[in-house]
């Protein structure tokens, strides 16, 4: 028996859930019963599997028709999007940010990174924080009037703003 | 570096967690995820990542492209958990990195970029993710991996998004299986954030009673809360299996099981997988109750992978059909087990 979520590898897990008192069957495999956050040894693991029906990327039905906006990177839709579970390309994410938001708070819980800051980004706070003790430091020698260290301090505070793609 | 395979070795609370392992999902900018790749993009990707690591000096990596592998070679890159099955497809442009050890591997358009994945015997949590964590670094570095503030690193599922990162042990609960407790326990793991499943076969009562615990949620939580969680889950399934097993190994009939077990592998001429998988379990218990010695824990954790059929297959040259298979399974073990 293929899946019923991708149609594609053979179903390994027996899903059954009563919502309004229509009862829906189910028949996923492991990867996509994984997806769901559903494993197969084990059966029901007291999901709410409402949840789980519309698709991984639920949304109310007009807005996810709408084709217009796209990817800048990948050319994806929310829709594509939405129909295979998957993201096109890193930048789908930042495209369709507000829309696939829900989706991930059902799979996490939570929407917001606490871990590992990737090397562009743990740079870029680097450069914050040197930014700030630069200004705190121009602040001091403008009140003590120490005009040439002004000036110094003005032209590093340029040259980190412009090379560091800090707004 | 010697030829011994971190499989070779048995770790940290070996009676019960036969290995950890941690997996990293990481994508490069501004490409688009494997589903969307053309094979000239997986070979670019591929490249990259050969290049990148032949520039670090010390270390030295096989670099494979899956296509250039024939089916054996590849179930048996599954069997020793090195690659998904997935990636046994072989598909073309996908490539796998290894290590001469076998503890670090690296798939290239899996379903992700890359997949850094570290693998050490019984339980290190600490000591794996701190390698993968220092490759992940060195990559990053080189290669710029894709990230938001919000969402930590973007992955093609979104069930990976945030830290990207898989923890997972691989624990040996013959007790807890036979007493029925580990379907108990998966229902309070996944309550907890991690979820727990038999890594041969699905059903009640995984083949060879071993499993596979692992934390499920990856955004909103930190490394660290991760490996701590499931560090002390890990601790308290430890503390359970053990005191089953005591209670079980004073039982007459478990004892019996054992010493069976252990004299069918003892002189079998033919075994199948299957058989292999619940008896090698039962004799696994028996050398953890110390019933049975004259072998170790870290020859059976060998014997675990090499009896497996792609890789016995693989070191019996051509392919043998499944009596054939059946018998050299039988020979080994006989060889394993001589001493006892
Ligand atoms: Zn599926
Ligand atoms: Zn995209």
């Amino acid at each position: 028996m293929l899946c019923d979520h991708c149609k594609k590898n053979t179903a390994t897990t027996h899903v059954k859930q009563t919502v309004n008192g229509v009862t829906t069957e189910m028949n996923l495999c492991a990867q996509c019963a994984a997806q769901q956050g559903l494993y197969t040894s084990f059966g029901n693991f007291g999901l709410d599997l409402g949840d789980f029906w519309g698709s991984l990327f639920a949304e109310p039905s007009k807005r996810t028709r709408d084709d217009s906006v796209r990817c800048p990177d990948c050319g994806r839709s929310f829709r594509e999007i939405a129909e295979c579970g998957k993201a096109g390309c890193p930048s789908c994410y930042l495209t369709f940010y507000d829309r696939l938001l829900p989706s991930i708070q059902r799979i996490h819980g939570k929407t917001q990174h606490t871990g590992k800051t990737a090397g562009k980004a743990e740079e870029q706070v680097k450069i914050e924080h040197q930014l700030a003790e630069l200004k705190k430091e121009l602040e001091r020698c403008v009140t003590a009037q120490e005009y040439e260290e002004c000036a110094r301090l003005r032209d590093r505070i340029r040259a980190l703003e412009e090379g560091g793609d800090v707004q | 570096m010697s030829n011994t395979k971190w499989y070779q070795r048995s770790g940290n609370q070996g009676d019960v967690v036969i290995s950890t392992r941690i997996r990293l999902a990481r994508n490069l900018q501004r490409m688009p995820f494997p589903a969307a790749m053309t094979v000239e993009q997986k070979k670019a990707v591929a490249d990259q990542l050969f290049e990148v690591l032949l520039e670090r000096e010390g270390e030295s990596f096989s670099h494979i492209r899956m296509n250039t592998l024939d089916e054996l070679q590849a179930l048996s890159l599954v069997e020793r958990h090195l690659i998904s099955p997935e990636f046994a497809r072989r598909g073309e442009g996908e490539a796998l990195v290894l290590s001469a050890d076998e503890s670090v591997s690296i798939m290239s358009c899996e379903e992700d970029h890359l997949r850094i994945q570290v693998m050490r015997s019984g339980l290190d949590l600490d000591g794996a993710f701190q390698e993968a964590d220092c490759w992940d670094t060195y990559l990053d570095n080189r290669l710029h991996f894709a990230f938001d503030e919000r969402l930590g690193y973007l992955t093609q599922c979104p069930s990976n998004l945030g830290t990207g990162m898989r923890a997972s042990l691989m624990l040996h609960l013959p007790a807890l299986q036979e007493k029925g407790i580990v379907q108990q326990l998966s229902a309070t793991v996944s309550k907890l954030g991690l979820t727990i499943r038999g890594l041969y076969g699905e059903g009640s009562g995984s083949k060879g009673a071993i499993y596979q615990l692992s934390n499920q949620v990856t955004l909103g939580i930190t490394e660290a809360e991760a490996i701590e969680n499931l560090k002390g889950i890990a601790e308290q399934i430890i503390k359970e299996e053990r005191h089953h097993r005591q209670e079980l190994g004073e039982t007459l009939a478990a004892q019996d099981r054992i010493f069976r077990s252990l004299g069918i592998l003892k002189h079998a001429r033919l075994l199948s997988g299957k058989e292999f998988m619940s008896l090698i379990s039962q004799v696994r218990m028996g050398v953890s109750l110390q019933l049975i010695e004259g072998v170790t824990l870290d020859q059976l954790g060998a014997l675990l992978v090499d009896a497996q059929a792609a890789t016995l297959s693989l070191a019996n040259g051509d392919s043998p059909d499944a009596a054939k298979r059946d018998a050299l399974r039988a020979e080994l073990v006989r060889e394993c087990l001589k001493g006892v």
